[in-house]
Formats: structure tokens, sequence, C-alpha cells
């Protein structure tokens, strides 16, 4: 490597702590499109926002005649709740955005509307609860946010809400509500900030991916790149069986490193990519894994079929307990991921895709 | 053509991993055509004519990639366990040859259920291919694969895997050799990934930007003991009217039926459910195109053993040759 390698110290994390601890439910990203704007609008070549609210930064080669046109995406969105409907003394139907598992919402504190007002998502005490409801799961339907009756006509219909949870390093382990994917938004402002010279960075900030991928499909109209790699949180379910038989379904293991996607349910990752990849992992010895082929999707699936094609492959930080109130990753993982990153942009060269796909 | 597909069949190219069956295909119309191309996704694009004054710009579209298996985990005795690459029926799993493109063989079976009646889930399914650990195992994770089953000659009808949709590749090819003259400007894209939901002939399609789009595939026959469906084994080429993702143009399928008809060749309609094909993506491209499907009747479809008719596949290339050999006119 040219320079000494990146490395996740107290300003990356504190940059960390703050996109994640700020409010972007899909279709709602503004709050971190202000923090990206604030780390990157003196480093970017160019920075703009596009009509789906994309941030699109680019950041030119500064080596090379015809340098590759290389796209890295992150999508800014979380998953959440929008409000639905106002009965009255500060409560409030609600729907999901995005994946979520309802089983697991009863009794989560929320964050509503952009003042981020305090609520609840409540429910029934166990001391009023009847044996034969304890058999099924409480359904959206029944759940209300409540931020009390002092909050009433303070929230709308339309706002939105996200899990109230503040960001925490706890030793090796980073937790929040929206690592998923503000890891990414923050490994790829780094990548800016240190941006190798061979290459021309054009990264998406992508708003709407939890709901499809929206942004990132007309980022990538706009880039028009020869690759994309999209960086994402992949779920991380490497714990041990019931039954103590062999976990066979973990997805990716924290501390592994990287999860490198072959395939999921949106995209067969370009194999020249790979090879790539992988090879410069070894040549540094960084720890990587594969991530399970199966479901599964990043923004790597809108932006691989854009126009005439584009060759693209997905790296994700593995975290555990995606798309709940929680989400559990590891900060070597991350600084992992993001010097493999860095040493794969300086090692692109237009040969890595002058052979056919496999 | 015979032959032809009989070589098509045998070669791996589970979704995604298209190469070996490119380079097959590129072989055999390289001497044939004006240009070839392959782009970012791996389509095969092949080029044969000049636009005249009254003609067009035509995508004709067949999938390379069939149905196959991405290993997702060696467990610690060495088995492997795997994802689909494609609509892959789990009941057609067991027992299944599989033929990995690393050269590694193996046999499915699947774990003990303490209820016999019980299909198993595609979870539930490994594949042994010999090994004794992770060590000893010639496969790792992302390793891809097919299976493996032997073509059986019927002689009027064949059996064999991955007919869906070397068929389609097969009659392209020939029609690439077999035409001459055209007013049109042929472009006939062998895509890749099209059981994954098309992705190939998305970007190859706005590529072509064609005027005129005919995707040809399989269909679904309901000329089996307990059928429904009005497709018939033996009746000639289906013309696509609509199937799960699309509606054909009814001035393309007036097109195909008029021709059919002039030239006295068998023709049925077809009205899928279920599915759809290439011809759904080059139809929403760009501003959008005309597009239709001319469709090879299919039993079994997405098992390792399909059975096609030849009959029904020599008329389909009679008829597309002369779709593509004359004018097109679209009222």
């Amino acid at each position: 490597m040219t320079e000494k390698p990146l490395t996740i110290d107290n300003e990356q994390i504190s940059l960390l702590e703050k996109l994640c601890n700020a409010v972007g439910v899909s279709g709602c990203e503004g709050e971190i499109r202000k923090i990206i704007f604030a780390e990157l609008e003196s480093v970017a070549d160019e920075i703009k926002v596009d009509a789906l609210g994309n941030v699109l930064v680019t950041r030119l080669a500064h080596t090379g005649t015809k340098p590759l046109r290389v796209m890295l995406d992150a999508h800014m969105d979380e998953v959440g709740f929008m409000i639905v409907a106002d009965e009255g003394e500060g409560l409030y139907s609600f729907e999901t955005v995005g994946g979520i598992d309802e089983r697991q919402l009863p009794g989560k504190p929320v964050w509503v509307g952009s003042e981020h007002i305090p609520g609840v998502i409540g429910a029934k005490p166990i001391h009023l609860v009847e044996p034969e409801e304890r058999l099924s799961a409480i359904s959206k339907s029944s759940l209300r946010i409540d931020i009390g009756p002092g909050g009433a006509g303070k929230v709308k219909v339309g706002d939105y809400a996200a899990f109230a949870t503040n960001f925490m390093q706890i030793g090796p382990s980073l937790r929040g509500k929206a690592l998923d994917d503000r890891l990414g938004v923050a490994t790829l402002i780094e990548l800016v900030k240190h941006a190798p010279a061979n290459v021309t960075l054009l990264v998406s900030f992508a708003v709407q991916e939890e709901i499809g991928g929206r942004g990132a499909r007309v980022a990538a109209y706009s880039f028009d790149p020869n690759l994309a790699i999209a960086v994402d949180s992949t779920p991380a379910f490497d714990l041990p069986r019931e039954d103590n038989e062999e976990n066979t379904v973990y997805n990716c293991r924290l501390g592994a490193g990287p999860a490198i996607y072959l395939s999921d349910a949106g995209t067969v990752s370009d194999p020249r990519l790979i090879r790539l990849i992988t090879q410069t992992a070894e040549a540094l010895s960084i720890p990587y894994q594969f991530r399970q082929p199966g479901g599964g999707g990043t923004d790597a699936g809108a932006i691989h079929k854009v126009r005439a094609g584009i060759p693209s492959v997905s790296i994700s930080i593995p975290g555990r307990y995606a798309h709940t109130a929680n989400l559990l990753a590891n900060t070597g993982d991350w600084q992992n991921t993001l010097q493999l990153l860095h040493a794969v942009l300086e090692k692109l060269t237009p040969s890595v895709l002058a052979g056919e796909r496999d | 053509m015979k032959e032809i597909i009989q070589k098509l069949v045998a070669i791996p190219g589970p979704s995604g991993f298209e190469g070996r069956v490119r380079d097959a295909i590129q072989n055999e119309v390289k001497p044939y055509a004006d240009s070839v191309q392959i782009d970012a996704l791996g389509n095969l694009i092949v080029t044969k004519g000049k636009k005249s004054a009254n003609g067009k710009r035509i995508m004709l579209a067949a999938h390379m990639d069939e149905i196959g298996v991405i290993a997702t985990h060696i467990d610690k005795k060495g088995f492997v366990r795997f994802s689909n690459l494609g609509y892959l029926f789990a009941r057609n799993c067991m027992a299944a040859h599989v033929s990995f493109l690393n050269g590694a063989r193996g046999v499915v079976n699947g774990d003990h259920l303490e209820d016999a009646s019980k299909l198993h889930s595609l979870d539930q399914f490994f594949i042994d291919v010999g090994a004794t650990s992770p060590k000893d195992c010639p496969v790792k994770i992302g390793d891809v694969g097919v299976f493996e089953r032997p073509v059986i000659d019927l002689g009027k009808r064949l059996i064999s895997k991955a007919l869906d949709d070397r068929i389609g590749c097969a009659i392209l090819v020939k029609a690439i050799q077999q035409i001459k003259e055209s007013p049109n400007e042929l472009v006939f894209v062998f895509t890749t990934q099209e059981e994954v939901s098309n992705r190939g002939a998305t970007p190859a399609a706005y590529r072509v930007d064609p005027d005129l789009g005919l995707a040809v595939d399989v269909t679904d026959v309901g000329d089996t003991p307990t059928g429904k469906m009005e497709v018939s084994l033996g009746k000639g080429p289906a013309i696509k009217v609509k199937d799960g993702g699309m509606i054909a143009d009814p001035r393309v399928v007036r097109w195909m039926t008029d021709t059919a008809e002039k030239a006295g060749i068998p023709y049925q309609m077809e009205i899928l459910l279920g599915g759809t094909t290439d011809a759904r993506t080059i139809q929403l491209t760009r501003a959008g195109v005309p597009t239709g499907c001319l469709s090879i009747p299919t039993r079994y479809i997405h098992s390792p053993a399909e059975m096609i008719d030849l009959e029904d596949v020599e008329n389909s290339l009679t008829l597309l040759l002369d779709l593509l050999r004359n004018p097109v006119e679209i009222k």
C-alpha cells in the first residue's frame, strides 16, 4: 500500500456515533445528508443532492489518462416507522418502513418526527394478559406509539419514527440502532477523505435501500460507472443452536472480517471482482469471509442492471441483530473492511475487467 | 438440430456462470455474424444484417443460464449445504446427481425427517461429494453446480436437463446460420441470469435499443394426465398472449399468427398463468418496445428431465425464419 493503512480510531468512532444517533428512516434521510455534507464538502471535487435525495460525491483520479470510474455505494436510510393515524391523547398507530419483525416491537422506545419526540411502543402488561394470549405474537395493528398526553398534537400523520437507541462502544463492539448502514456511510466518508489517486471515485450515499434499492438505481444511472461496490451491513447469526448441532445457517460470523457477497436474492456478484478482492485480502493478510449465498440483497441488485450493465459486488460489515433496536458489530471487522476496500481501490485497473465474465 | 441441442444441454451454465455455454455458442455463430460482443453481465450479442428503409432493429433473446445450486456451507463431516440459483423445486432434488463447475460431483440427499410423509425443504438437503471433512471437501462456499442427467432420445421427443432454455439458444443458433437476406437488423442476444429475474436481458435490451423484441423460450403444457393448460406437445410453437409478467403486444401477436397462417405452420396460443421470460424486460426497456415471445412447449420445466417435441422445434425455427426474413408490419 502506498500509505499507512487506514485505521478506526476515536475520530472515526465519534463520526459513526453521530451518524448512528441521527434519524434517517427510508424517504427521510435529511439528517444524514447534513452530516455527510459537513464531512465531505471541503474534500470532494463535486458534491450534490439528486432528485431522490441521494448524495452524489465525485473524487477525481490524479493519475492516469483514462482512469476507471468506480462507484461506491452505501445507503443512508434505516428501517423505522411511519405514523398513520392520530388516535388522540398522544397515541398513534403506525406502519413499519423496511423489513422489521413485528414480534420484537412491544416495549421499544422510539423517537418521533423531526424533533425526536420520545415515545414508546406500548404493550399490555403481563398482569392483564390471558394465558391463551401468550401463545400468539402481538400484532402490529394492536400496537400504538405512545408519546404521552402532553405530546398530543406534536406529531402529525406522515411523520417518521425510529428506534430510540443511543450508540455505544463496548470494548471491541459497536452497538447502535442504525449501524445498517451508517457503518457503510462512515466507511465511504473515510475512503473519500483518503481516496487513492488511481481511480475516480463516484460515491453514492443512497436513499431508500431498505424499501428496494430505489435510490441506488438512479444514482448508478447518473454516474454511469465502469464498476460498482456496494458497502453494507449483513446479519451475523453465528449463535449456538439450542440442540448443540452445527449451525449451518449463520449467514456470516462476527469478527471473521468483511463479508464478501457471492450471490444473494438480487445479484450474482461479478467473479472478476471477487477474485481481485480475495487476492488483495490474501496478499495483505486481511481476514475475510464469504457471506453464505442465498436471500437478502443490497443496492448492488439495483445498480448492476442499470444502463448497459455494471459489474458489481457487495462487501458488508457483519452485524448481529440487524433491523432491531440494537445492532451489534465489531470494530475489527469495520477496520478490516475499510482497509480491504482501500487496497482494492488502489489495485483496480482496466485490466481487471478486460477478460469476459465467467 | 438434434445435434446442436444435445451439445448445448450438456454444458453446465447456472445463472451468473454461463461462460462455457457462451463459448460454445460463439463458436457456432461467429462465422455467420457481422459482429459479436460480450457485455458487462456476460450476455452474448450477435448482430447480423443492416436495417433497410422498410426494416426494423429486432432483438431476439434466448437465455443461456439454467437452474443451479450454490454451496452455502461445508459441515464438519464434509457434506455440502446449498442454496438455489433460479427457481428450484425442492421435490426434484432428492437423489439428484450434481456436477460442480470445478469438477466435483455428488449426490443430493436429505436430513432424517420424523414424519416420512413430509417433503424436504431446500435447507434440509445436502450434497454428498464423498468428503469426510471440510478439509478434504472439493467444494467451497460459493462453488456452483448443475443437475446432471443424460439425454434420452425418444426419436420424436427428447428428455434432458436445461432444455429451458438451450432449446431457445439452439433455435437462435440455427437461425443465425440459416438466414441469408433480411431487410431487418437482427440482434440475437444469448442472455445471462434469466432464471433469477431476467437480469441479463435488462441491460442488454438497453444497449441494443430495439424497435421490436422477441424472446424464444420454453412454456408449460397441459397435456399431462392432470394438466390444465391449453398448450400441448407436438401441436406447434406457442405464440404467447400473456404470462405472469407480460401482456404480449397484440400487434406482435398478429404478426406472428399471420405469418404462421400464411406459411401453413401449426401454432398454438399461449396464456401462461405464472412465470415470465426475457420478453418482459425487453418490453419495459427505455421508452418501451413492442415485444412478443415464441415459446417451445415443454413438459416438466425446471426439473432435471424436461421434455420437448422435435417437430415443435423445427416448426419454431421455420416460423422464426419466416418472421425475420421479411419486412415487419406492426399493425
